[in-house]
């Protein structure tokens, strides 16, 4: 069946920020949709609220509107735009159920929308967990035994007869948010409480436990001739219980027989048949007994997912680009396989490598959270690694994930589990942890038997052999020893995923220390270099012309040569918090554009959610861990042909700048490795800034505690604590007296988390700053080039005070409150900061203005989160400028192109705010601080800063209230302030309450308080708590501001209430006084939307296309 | 769980040669073969999970099996899942074999199974290589065991393969035997049949499995409400006799071919059949059933095939979408059909299962 043309104009819907559950996977697939249907020649209307998608560039769809993803808006834009259809099944959960809701609002009906992809009945069959159950009966498949209840009672009975262990899962929810396996009665009624809560249905079903059961997923895609093909089979290394998005997942499944896996894809097709998902990609999860090989169904997404995106990068079959495809009517038999482009696309991938996903957690950032996984998925990021072998790919990923890990132990990192006696090891390892891999080697190679980690762990028993063959590796070649290694020895050890790093650590004694370079060089002496093979859908079956590659150790390479003038790319790795899709974004951008200008571009990189290893988004993908040795190997290869331009190491964020020290000096792109030093180091770049008499925070560095008080002795508190080496101000602190600086040093010198990050030491001393309090922090992206130019990209004011990380706290473009005589200064030390260290190419500077007087905090030349927003707001491609300025053009020759037009800073504001994880660690105080946790951001865009302010709430979930009842709580020092926010609160109309000391000061600068609250600790009786007070849920906004930290005091009472009972809550007067400020706007302007290419225009003075 | 696991200490070095002189180092595993050397010729097969069905499939009589994903063995193997009393195959090239099986069903290991139905093997071959080779030169002839390079060299130019050489005679059973309770009568001819299919067949009807030398005047004698023309390994063109034989029966008894059984009954329609370059050996082939235009993924395992436009009294009902090869065909004016590939899986997808169903109503029909 041809593509349909009675539909032309279609309306995408984007998955919104990064959230835990929801990460770039969406901005992969949504890139995709849009390329492809953009070259069927369908007009595109985007709507995603994410500055840092790739997705969101102007030139992907016809019409981008970064704009909250609420339904209200939602209806605004199909009233502006009109379209014919609306795909929702690349958005993530986000966008499915954003379409439910514009369906049950009859908004699709009203302006005649088709739902395509997924039709309604078919989501709300696979997303209600009892209709689903239902219809998986009714095709006869097995479904562990359940019940569902809308509230405490009906759950309560629901146990009497299903009996404990049982899982609680909400209805309509991501990421197995507010599920959980209950064992006792107690465990059960809270479980139930929190799930009810979570279900925006208020449905939960209650599930006898499974844990320890083998899992699966199958990826399957049907089209609307009922073709269906499953591309990819999944097992998990953890079973049942650990959520797959937290678990090591393998592709494809190793420990299940033909006949059972023919009955699980049977099972498979009936299901995606069922629920009735017409066209596209669906996730179908499985359940196997390993005992009787007993199967159920666990539950179908009926859209592309996360592990669809892993699925297309472990088998090169574009899942989301097919799925679009057919959402517009084309068949499978109809599209070509691109990878072969010999063959069509409707088959089955066969694969001849193993691929292993292991996650990334971030639990040091969320004290009083246990790192222990279950059914609720927590990790911020993941790895994917290819290897010949699972052992291969295992190694290759644990060293991927860059935690100071070198692969399966093997490295320092294992004492910790070597310490522990057996019994205490394996009672460890029956708990799903980050840990558990490493747990496992350590109890093989003391011999514990694979009986008993099986019976303890349920991990799958080929899986614990596997790890026994890299023990047995170990054992071997420490028996050898380095020096009598022979070639085949070297051969046999590489194969199994062993780093020379690991082996540099494993031969190194008394006598001698060897490096990883020493190994290296031995080992190429030796003859034992890797070859790159191909990812091709087909197991090499036909000649496949898709450039995707990975190492391994085997004898031929399949490395196409070509003669172009070519420049790697180091991309970023796993996603963490302080790392994610903007580094990603700047790696494509880099890409695209270099390529545009005839450059042939190669791009290094092993996180498997991203744009940046999608096959066809540069000239040459090398699925590769980002460590010195597999970087090494790329280049080595690489360099065998062709003209070498070099190696781009400043757009993947912290990773590949570690990285530019250890390469040739003359290959390291745009800035040079020297200047990147000499901003990281304290003392050189202090002097640095003396030098060019631009003001820093008084302050110095110290590894012991007597050094540091030494210091704030002399520059006085409030002092910031933060180590050096850190990303995303790991561990920072603000102390106020010496006893608090002495337990902030004692916590760095102690073995804490911080133990990964390298601790405290002399080569590692912590920066004592003082803290410059009320501070306005602003964040500055330029770029410079050889001739000494610099382009001012945007200047970023922050809405929070400096204290608060820049990637926690909202800012604007324009600087609203900034006078053009501080700008003037900022702008004139960005330059000579720029000029002082010799950049080439994008440097950002972050600033802390405080009563007019301009100080530089800090400088990172390179890439910073910010720009992807900057780029967006101003109509400037900033990356693709930078990248172009690193090969060698100047900003002058850019400009003659007509690559480089003047930025647009008229007609809009544009507010980039953070979103954060709280709602997953319900323990974590959410008051924000110097150290980031924020998983991503969202952007508002609007005529004044405050309903651009006023939208960026709304899109990060804090929708402002137009009406009803404000409770404040603040600090002393924010009282004044915050008499402002009241006063304004006031005039429009809201009711005001506060605890009493507020409400006090408040009353007497004559601003009626309605409601005073008691505090906690004055448990005056008469009045409400606050806690009270939000659970009747009288109260639509809360600013709330930390009063001294930690989980006593009060504040944090309030500010976990409001998150228990989703009441929006600000934790800074200062985003309390931006607030009133797009309430007022709000009130009188109301919504309007508009798309960027819109923005951009009326900016640039453009005539508007009429639609 | 077998406990067993070979560790380094007992690798004994191997290497695999091909015709052309190509060499692979790897380690000996399985049976050991008369004097280290084992010939065969050369394929390979895509499938991800399925080696013990391959490996006892009698259709690789006289090749060696080279499986194209790295981890082989992982699931062990169980007598439930053999497709023949023994292994016909010569051999088998893996990446890895497992040290240790896990899965409820099995009762041993796939290397066990090796040894006892005397099957030698070689691992640590870089198969990619192999099959990327065997793509572009076609598959050959080739040597593996643990003797020296040049014997290995002369092994494999000696061995002539599959061409020319009537394998069915080696695979086919001896005596007639009986499988099945159904109510029709099914005279299924033995050229290398796997059990699958059998079971199949054996739900529709009481099914007799005679030898491949029967003539059609017995098979008639036994009144069968259709006869099946098994799978099989080798050249069609040098299965001696059976062509003719399946002449005198078309027009007189409904015909149901699979692969070999496909190329051999139109043989006796008189068309050509001809060798592929690399044969299809999969389990993921896309083939389109004409007559609804729908695909079925399909599992596969062929050399020859029949050549397009050789064909006069029968019509084309499927294709291979991956390079147009000719996978099924009906005759027009008489009750026979037959397809290239394998409709009873094992291994492979159950897609196209309703071809026995078509066979059933093509019997209850009759002639
Ligand atoms: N009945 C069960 N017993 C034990 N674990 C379960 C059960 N059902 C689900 N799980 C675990 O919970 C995880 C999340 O469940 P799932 O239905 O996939 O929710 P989500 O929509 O978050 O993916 C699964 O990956 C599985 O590990
Ligand atoms: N001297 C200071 N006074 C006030 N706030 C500061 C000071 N130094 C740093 N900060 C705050 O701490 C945050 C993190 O510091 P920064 O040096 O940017 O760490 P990172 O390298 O992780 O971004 C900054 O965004 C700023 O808000
Ligand atoms: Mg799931
Ligand atoms: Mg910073």
């Amino acid at each position: 069946m041809p593509r349909r043309d009675d539909i032309h104009t279609i309306l995408l819907i984007g998955s919104g920020p990064i959230v835990i559950g929801q990460a770039c996977e969406f901005d992969y697939s949504g890139t995709q949709a849009c390329r492809v249907l953009k070259e069927e020649g369908y007009r595109v209307v985007l709507a995603n609220s994410n500055p840092a998608t790739i997705m969101t560039d102007p030139d992907f769809a016809d019409r981008t509107y970064i704009e909250p993803l609420d339904v209200e808006v939602l209806t605004a834009i199909i009233d502006r735009e009109r379209p014919d259809a609306l795909l929702a099944t690349l958005g993530g959960q986000t966008a499915l159920n954003l379409a439910m809701e514009l369906v049950e609002r009859g908004v699709l009906e009203r302006f005649n929308v088709e739902l395509i992809g997924a039709d309604a009945t078919a989501i709300a069959t696979a997303e209600d967990r009892s209709q689903f159950k239902v219809a998986m009966q009714e095709i006869g498949l097995g479904v562990p035994p359940s019940a569902v209840a809308h509230d405490l009672d009906e759950s309560m009975e629901a146990i009497r007869h299903l009996g404990l262990p049982v899982v609680i899962r909400p209805a309509y929810i991501l990421g197995g948010k507010g599920t959980g396996i209950a064992s006792t009665e107690d465990e059960f009624r809270q479980l139930a409480i929190i799930g009810l809560d979570a279900s925006p249905i208020s449905e939960i079903l209650i599930e006898r436990s499974i844990a320890g059961w083998k899992e699966y997923e199958l990826e399957v895609m049907r089209d609307r001739a009922d073709n269906c093909v499953i591309i990819c089979s999944i097992e998990n290394l953890d079973p049942m219980g650990v959520h797959t998005g937290d678990s090591i997942t393998v592709a494809p499944a190793q420990t299940l027989s033909d006949v059972e896996y023919q009955l699980m894809r049977d099972a498979a097709f009936a299901c995606i048949r069922r629920v009735g998902v017409e066209t596209g990609g669906s996730n179908v999860q499985f359940a196997i007994n390993p005992e009787d090989g007993t199967m159920v169904v666990i539950e179908m997404n009926p859209r592309v997912s996360r592990s669809s995106a892993l699925a297309s990068k472990a088998t090169g079959f574009p899942i989301a680009k097919i799925a679009a495809r057919l959402a517009v009517g084309y068949t499978l038999d109809e599209i070509p396989n691109d990878i072969t482009s010999k063959t069509p696309a409707c088959f089955e991938p066969s694969i001849d490598y193993v691929v292993t996903k292991i996650p990334r957690w971030a639990f040091e950032k969320f004290p009083g959270t246990p790192s222990v996984l279950g059914t609720q998925m927590q990790s911020v990021g993941e790895a994917m690694a290819i290897g010949r072998t699972f052992p291969e790919s295992l190694q290759k990923g644990l060293r991927s994930l860059e935690l100071g890990r070198l692969g399966l132990n093997c490295d320092p990192g294992e004492a910790e589990f070597d310490a522990l006696d057996d019994d205490e090891l394996v009672r460890r390892a029956a708990v799903g942890t980050p840990d558990r891999p490493f747990q496992l080697e350590a109890a093989l190679r003391r011999g514990i038997t694979i009986e008993r980690l099986y019976a303890a762990t349920r991990v799958d028993p080929w899986f614990l052999d596997q790890i026994s063959a890299i023990v047995e590796e170990r054992a071997h070649v420490a028996a050898i020893g380095f020096e009598a290694m022979t070639a085949r020895d070297w051969q046999r050890v590489k194969r199994l995923g062993f780093s020379d790093a690991q082996l540099a650590w494993l031969w190194s004694n008394f006598e001698k220390t060897l490096t990883a370079g020493d190994v290296r060089s031995r080992r190429l002496s030796m003859g034992i270099a890797p070859v790159f093979k191909t990812v091709d859908t087909c197991a090499g079956e036909f000649e496949a012309n898709t450039p995707y590659h990975y190492a391994t150790y085997e004898d031929t390479d399949e490395v196409v040569e070509t003669d172009r003038p070519k420049v790697v790319i180091l991309g970023s790795g796993p996603n963490r918090i302080g790392q994610g899709i903007e580094f990603d974004y700047c790696c494509v951008h880099a890409s695209f554009a270099l390529r545009d200008a005839g450059y042939e571009t190669v791009m290094i990189n092993c996180n498997p959610e991203t744009v940046s290893t999608d096959y066809d988004t540069s000239d040459r993908l090398y699925f590769e861990p980002l460590t010195e040795e597999d970087v090494l190997n790329v280049i080595d290869r690489e360099s065998r042909f062709g003209e070498f331009v070099g190696v781009i190491v400043s757009l993947g964020g912290q990773t590949p700048l570690k990285l530019a020290g250890l390469l040739q000096e003359h290959l390291v792109l745009g800035t040079s490795a020297a200047s990147i030093d000499l901003a990281e180091d304290r003392e050189r770049w202090n002097s640095l800034c003396a030098q060019l008499e631009i003001p820093q925070p008084a302050g110095g560095t110290a590894s012991t505690a007597e050094e540091a008080l030494a210091i704030t002795a002399h520059i006085g508190y409030p002092a910031l604590v933060r180590p050096s080496y850190v990303l995303g101000g790991r561990a920072m602190t603000i102390v106020y007296d010496d006893e608090n600086l002495q337990r902030a040093m004692k916590e760095l010198s102690g073995f804490g988390s911080l133990g990964k990050e390298g601790g405290l030491s002399a080569e590692r001393p912590v920066l004592v700053d003082r803290f410059l309090e009320d501070a306005t922090e602003v964040d500055v992206d330029a770029v410079r080039d050889a001739t000494g130019e610099v382009l001012i990209g945007g200047i970023m004011e922050h809405v929070e005070e400096a204290g608060v990380h820049s990637g926690d706290s909202a800012c604007a473009i324009p600087p609203p409150t900034l006078s053009a005589q501080v700008i003037s200064v900022i702008e004139g030390y960005a330059r000579a900061i720029a000029e002082a260290l010799e950049v080439v190419g994008l440097i950002n500077v972050q600033f802390a203005v405080r009563e007019g007087q301009v100080f530089v905090i800090e400088a990172n030349p390179r890439a910073s989160r910010t720009v992807p927003f900057v780029a967006k707001a101003t109509g400037v491609p900033l990356v693709k400028v930078a990248a172009r300025v690193m090969v060698g053009a100047t900003l002058a020759e850019l400009r003659k192109e007509g690559f480089l037009t003047p930025a647009i800073t008229s007609g809009h504001v544009a507010v980039k705010e953070a979103v954060l994880p709280f709602s997953r660690f319900p323990e974590a105080d959410s008051v924000l601080g110097p150290e980031m946790r924020s998983t991503g951001e969202v952007m508002g865009i609007d005529r004044t800063f405050g309903l651009a302010f006023a939208k960026s709430q709304m899109a990060a979930g804090g929708r402002l209230p137009d009406a009803g009842s404000i409770f404040l709580s603040l600090a002393d020092r924010d009282k004044a302030a915050g008499l402002i926010v009241a006063r304004r609160l006031a005039n429009l109309g809201f009711t005001i309450a506060a605890t009493v000391g507020t409400a006090a000061h408040l009353n007497e600068n004559g601003v009626a308080v309605e409601t005073v609250v008691a505090k906690l600790t004055d448990g005056d009786s008469s009045l409400p708590t606050a806690v009270e007070l939000l659970a009747t849920t009288k109260v639509n906004l809360v600013i709330n501001t930390p009063r001294g930290s930690g989980p006593r005091s009060d504040g944090y009472d309030i500010r976990s209430a409001a998150g228990l009972y989703h009441v929006p809550c600000l934790t800074t007067v200062a985003a309390g006084l931006a607030a009133a400020q797009g309430m007022a706007d709000w009130a009188k302007h109301g919504l309007e939307v508009r798309s960027l290419q819109e923005h951009h225009q009326a900016g640039r003075g453009e005539q508007l296309e009429l639609t | 769980m077998s406990t067993d696991v070979h560790t380094r200490q007992q690798v004994r070095p191997a290497l695999l040669v091909l015709s052309d002189g190509e060499v692979f180092e790897g380690e000996a595993i399985g049976a050991d073969s008369p004097d280290g050397v084992a010939t065969g010729e050369v394929v390979f097969n895509t499938v991800l999970s399925g080696y013990q069905e391959v490996i006892t499939d009698p259709s690789y009589a006289g090749q060696v099996i080279a499986f194209t994903y790295p981890h082989i063995g992982n699931y062990g193997v169980t007598a439930l899942d053999d497709e023949s009393r023994r292994p016909f195959c010569r051999g088998i090239i893996v990446r890895e074999m497992a040290r240790r099986r896990s899965n409820w069903r099995a009762d041993e290991d796939l290397n066990e199974l090796l040894i006892r139905t005397g099957v030698p093997g070689i691992a640590g071959i870089d198969t990619r290589r192999l099959t990327r080779h065997l793509r572009d030169t076609g598959s050959m002839p080739g040597a593996f065991g643990t003797t020296d390079e040049a014997t290995l060299l002369k092994a494999a130019q000696g061995e002539d393969g599959t061409n020319g050489i009537d394998m069915v005679a080696q695979v086919t059973t001896a005596n007639p035997y009986v499988v099945g309770n159904g109510q029709r009568r099914v005279v299924a001819y033995d050229f290398g049949i796997k059990t699958t299919i059998l079971r199949h067949l054996g739900e529709l009807a009481t099914v007799e499995i005679v030898p491949a030398t029967m003539s059609a005047s017995e098979v008639l004698a036994r009144q069968p409400d259709g006869v099946f023309l098994s799978n099989g390994p080798g050249d069609p063109a040098c299965v001696v006799g059976v062509a003719e034989t399946i002449k005198e029966l078309i027009g007189q008894v409904p015909i149901f071919g699979i692969c070999l059984g496909h190329q051999l009954l139109a043989t006796a329609l008189g068309a050509e059949t001809y060798k592929l370059a690399f044969g299809h050996h999969g389990g993921n082939h896309p083939v389109r059933r004409l007559s609804t235009g729908s695909i079925e993924i399909t599992s596969q395992n062929h050399n020859f095939a029949v050549a397009d436009g050789t064909l006069a009294s029968a019509d084309v009902t499927h294709i291979n979408l991956n390079d147009g090869v000719i996978e099924g065909i009906r005759c027009r004016d008489v009750p026979a059909f037959s397809v290239q590939y394998h409709p009873e899986a094992g291994p492979g997808p159950h897609d196209a299962r309703y071809l026995f169903e078509e066979f059933a109503d093509l019997m209850d029909k009759g002639t």
